[in-house]
């Protein structure tokens, strides 16, 4: 294990601190005082990794070993978490490929045939051949794609089916396929603690009807952080749809998870703490700050998404769901945990090029909000490390800009709902169902590579926590009229944006800056 | 009497629109256009009255001719010299304050029987405009022998003139002819109640199609299409519900129909789509755009003049759109006039917002100047004032 994450404090001799852009990076002298908190430095990774997969499903938790569950002649599905995560993409082999290619191999050792290997993509969007190789690897796409291995698909009328309701009337559908399966397998990355668990199947093969039992304002109103199971509805609420499908479905888990070694070596500055630069390190964050400053937005983003994390896998773990995700998030709890003594006034934070929802697309306004006070403002256990009413501070280019593949109904969203209202809670009433049951936004989902027509709503409400604590949104950099419009204020420096800060929490504020990616989460005391 | 004529020149048309319709060509000694001392009009007949303009409005269809952008089918319809100008608030030697509907149809050419269109009340079709007590024209304002707003004096028939209510001040009554327009289009559409209406261009004629249809046939939705702020504002002032940029059409009347869109090599098109679309740019790009973002079977308006503009017809053939001309006004279906819908609905409207600069007749070359660029000058309406004259 390298060092434990740190929380830093600003002084003269602290050198300027990195901020992610979008496309782009700055350095940022953050006033003296100020508390930086930096991510641990990457666990040490498994060293024999198909190793401890084999051993993994082995020796399951609380469950038989997968090999003694495969038998000639049963109906398998293999459901695998999309390219959502790990952001960026991981370098091949994708950990989902390691344990594939040990799943689909025992399985062919028992002489089961009828395979089929599902993306568990949910509402997101399809991917598409490459994406999927790229998860997979070259052996199984070859053998499998496009008959055994494809995008589940959430608006297949015949190829999705209602198993019931929880206690709490939530709707549970699950793939047909699944469901007239002998076992299902889900085959698991947990990149942050939101992920994994019943959540993987209850949304992963389920359908707008299911996905909406949680995937709500009220629902993410009460999830303090949904970055913290124990104290999200949205996971009691998918706990819950879990154990239903359990008890229809025979189903095995198997869950991984990888260190925070987000960036390849020519980016190696973004994963350092800037007093570890070394000489390299700075001209390659002066090559790639150039190159950013220069370049129009689509060379640099295919830069940016070219790029491909070199994770190293953590910890994998197969067996009873409820088992095996204690132990996952154990894991991935070590990686990220960083003590962070009190809140603050102010939390700054660089908002980089990539989320869950826009790998090889652009990082459009709406997602720029679910980035940074979706994601990374949730990313706490205990309380937010911005106090209530406090400033966060969003460094971010914010153009209106927007994939039309991958995201047409996010256009819809930004020009029709936010002129309208930005009220989560508002919003779902008025427009969600509208958005869901568009015919067109539904074909662009099934047939090309776009993200459900209730997808925007989704990205929204995953602000809702942090809309009602903030007293403030202030973003450096972003293009004026997109800011407004997203109802947040607009500046062209961080010092600009500190002092407009001031006028919402008062004069001498504590200010504290997320260095995030790589990711962390503030254990907030 | 004081007058801006426009002559029928073969060479001046020609160097005009050599020039693309520059407006210093346009406006120029060398074009069609000549401002001077003219004879003043001669009432033609019994029931025909002088009429002073007060204030006389720039049409889109007077910038086209102006330009050389004017269809060249509308020649043989137009009798030379003529003083331009047919959307005129005017005074009659009384000092009634008067209107001019200046369609030039068989009553006023004291025609009987009328043609089968007048006799209908539909003057605007009248198949007599090449006969009677008046020379060749359509309107007033493209006629040699009536006079037009931009001179000092025209002569009208009494048919052609409606009082003006007091409370309409005159930068808003020059509006109601063109108001007009706009009315007998929105009930050309006949817009129902479930309908998606688009209004695509939000200059004079489209800003007041879209308070006629709010108006007179309101919709579930009226889309706008709007290219400048002031335009945007006017346009949901007026009653728009959805105001879109030009470039966002497609997008948003996808959205407000809930159609399917496809993205061809040149333009997307939509697989449903607005119900009925008031076409009122009358350029090629806005009349390809509405045949491809109008339904199938759905109702296309054109209301704002087009000139020979490349159409491609293959979604008005596949689409089974009907495409409608909606030219002037009359009589309409409830067998009320439309100018008096129009003058009756204009008080609450505000019209004068839209009116202005006013330029007087000698500063026609600035007036011309400015009218073709009155959307990116934020102005709707330019105009002449000719009230000095009077004086």
């Amino acid at each position: 294990m390298g060092r434990p994450g740190a929380v830093i404090e600003v002084d003269r001799n602290t050198p300027p601190t990195l901020f992610h852009h979008g496309e782009g990076v700055r350095l940022e002298r953050l006033p003296l005082g100020s508390r930086i908190v930096y991510a641990p430095d990457p666990m040490e990774p498994v060293a024999h990794p198909e190793r401890a997969i084999r051993r993994a499903l082995g020796h399951p938790l609380e469950d038989d070993p997968l090999r003694s569950l495969l038998r000639s002649g049963m109906k398998l599905t293999v459901a695998f978490d999309d390219l959502s995560l790990p952001l960026p993409p991981m370098a091949q082999p994708d950990v989902r490929q390691l344990v594939l290619e040990e799943v689909v191999e025992m399985a062919a050792e028992a002489g089961v045939e009828d395979v089929h290997l599902v993306a568990a993509n949910s509402l997101h969007r399809r991917m598409t051949e490459d994406e999927i190789r790229h998860i997979v690897g070259d052996r199984i796409f070859s053998t499998f794609y496009p008959d055994q291995l494809y995008n589940h698909d959430a608006e297949d009328p015949e190829g999705n089916i209602l198993i019931g309701r929880t206690s709490h009337g939530e709707e549970v559908t699950l793939s047909r396929r699944a469901i007239e399966s002998d076992l299902v397998i889900y085959v698991n990355l947990t990149f942050v603690p939101m992920d994994g668990g019943h959540k993987s199947l209850a949304t992963g093969l389920g359908s707008y009807r299911s996905v909406r039992a949680h995937h709500t304002a009220e629902t993410l109103l009460n999830s303090r952080s949904y970055m913290h199971p124990p104290d999200s509805a949205l996971h009691q609420s998918c706990i819950r749809q879990g154990q239903l499908i359990e008890d229809t479905v025979r189903c095995f888990h198997i869950e991984t998870s990888v260190n925070n070694h987000s960036f390849p070596a020519v980016a190696n500055f973004m994963q350092k703490r800037e007093t570890d630069w070394t000489p390299a390190d700075q001209a390659s964050f002066l090559a790639i700050k150039q190159l950013t400053d220069l370049a129009p937005p689509g060379v640099k983003r295919a830069v940016f998404h070219s790029m491909r994390a070199p994770y190293g896998l953590t910890s994998v773990q197969a067996g009873q769901v409820d088992a095996v995700h204690d132990s996952t998030l154990d894991t991935v709890r070590r990686q990220m945990l960083v003590e962070v003594e009190g809140q603050t006034d102010i939390v700054t934070m660089g908002i980089p090029y990539v989320g869950p929802y826009n790998v090889n697309a652009i990082l459009n306004p709406v997602l720029v909000v679910c980035m940074g006070l979706g994601y990374l403002f949730n990313l706490y256990r205990g309380k937010p490390v911005l106090r209530q009413g406090g400033v966060l501070i969003m460094a971010h280019p914010c153009r209106y800009e927007f994939d039309s593949v991958q995201h047409p109904s996010y256009i819809d969203f930004y020009d029709e709902v936010l002129a309208d209202t930005r009220d989560p809670v508002d919003i779902e009433k008025k427009y969600e169902q509208c958005f869901a049951e568009d015919p067109w936004y539904r074909q662009l989902y099934r047939k090309s590579n776009a993200y459900h027509g209730v997808h925007p709503f989704y990205a929204w409400y995953w602000a809702a926590h942090a809309l009602q604590h903030v007293g403030d949104v202030i973003v450096v950099g972003g293009q004026r009229a997109a800011v407004h419009h997203l109802g947040f204020k607009c500046a062209s420096t961080l010092e600009d944006a500190l002092e407009m800060a001031e006028q919402t929490v008062g004069r001498y504020p504590s200010i504290t800056h997320l260095r995030l990616p790589p990711l962390f989460l503030a254990d907030v005391k | 009497m004081l007058a801006l004529q426009y002559h029928r020149s073969i060479p001046a048309y020609a160097l005009v629109r050599a020039t693309g319709g520059h407006p210093s060509v346009a406006t120029s000694d060398l074009s069609m256009l000549d401002l001077g001392d003219v004879p003043e009009p001669r009432p033609p007949g019994p029931g025909w009255m002088r009429v002073r303009p007060s204030v006389s409005g720039i049409c889109g269809s007077d910038t086209a001719a102006i330009t050389g952008h004017a269809s060249l089918y509308l020649d043989p319809l137009t009798s030379y010299p003529f003083v331009p100008g047919h959307e005129i608030v005017g005074q009659l030697d009384d000092g009634t304050r008067v209107v001019v509907e200046p369609a030039l149809g068989c009553r006023v050419r004291g025609l009987t029987p009328p043609c089968r269109h007048c006799a209908e009340g539909r003057i605007g079709l009248c198949e007599n405009v090449t006969e009677g007590a008046v020379a060749v024209g359509l309107q007033t304002g493209y006629c040699a022998s009536t006079g037009g707003g931009w001179g000092e004096v025209l002569v009208a028939h009494q048919s052609q003139l409606h009082a003006v209510p007091d409370r309409l001040p005159d930068e808003a009554a020059v509006l109601l002819e063109p108001f007009a327009c706009c009315v007998h289009a929105a009930l050309r559409g006949g817009a129902s109640q479930g309908d998606v209406v688009v209004v695509q261009g939000a200059g004079t004629i489209g800003l007041l199609t879209v308070a006629a249809v709010r108006l007179f046939t309101p919709p579930r939705r009226l889309v706008v299409v709007a290219k400048y702020p002031f335009q945007r504002e006017q346009a949901k002032r007026l009653g728009g519900d959805l105001i879109v940029g030009p470039d966002e059409v497609f997008q948003r009347v996808r959205f407000a129909t809930q159609a399917r869109r496809l993205d061809g090599l040149d333009r997307p098109l939509l697989l449903g789509g607005a119900d009925v679309t008031f076409e009122c740019t009358g350029s090629a790009r806005g009349l390809n755009d509405a045949v491809r973002f109008t339904r199938s079977g759905g109702r296309l308006v054109v209301v704002g003049m087009p000139g020979e503009e490349k159409v491609d017809w293959g979604p008005i053939w596949q689409r089974e759109l009907n495409v409608t001309g909606a030219y002037a006004y009359g009589t309409e279906m409830t067998g009320e006039r439309t100018f008096d819908l129009a003058i009756a609905a204009a008080p609450d409207l505000a019209l004068d917002n839209l009116t202005g600069p006013l330029f007087r007749l000698g500063d026609y070359r600035d007036a011309i100047t400015y009218a073709l660029q009155a959307g990116r000058l934020n102005a709707v309406k330019v105009a002449f004032d000719l009230r000095d004259l009077r004086a």
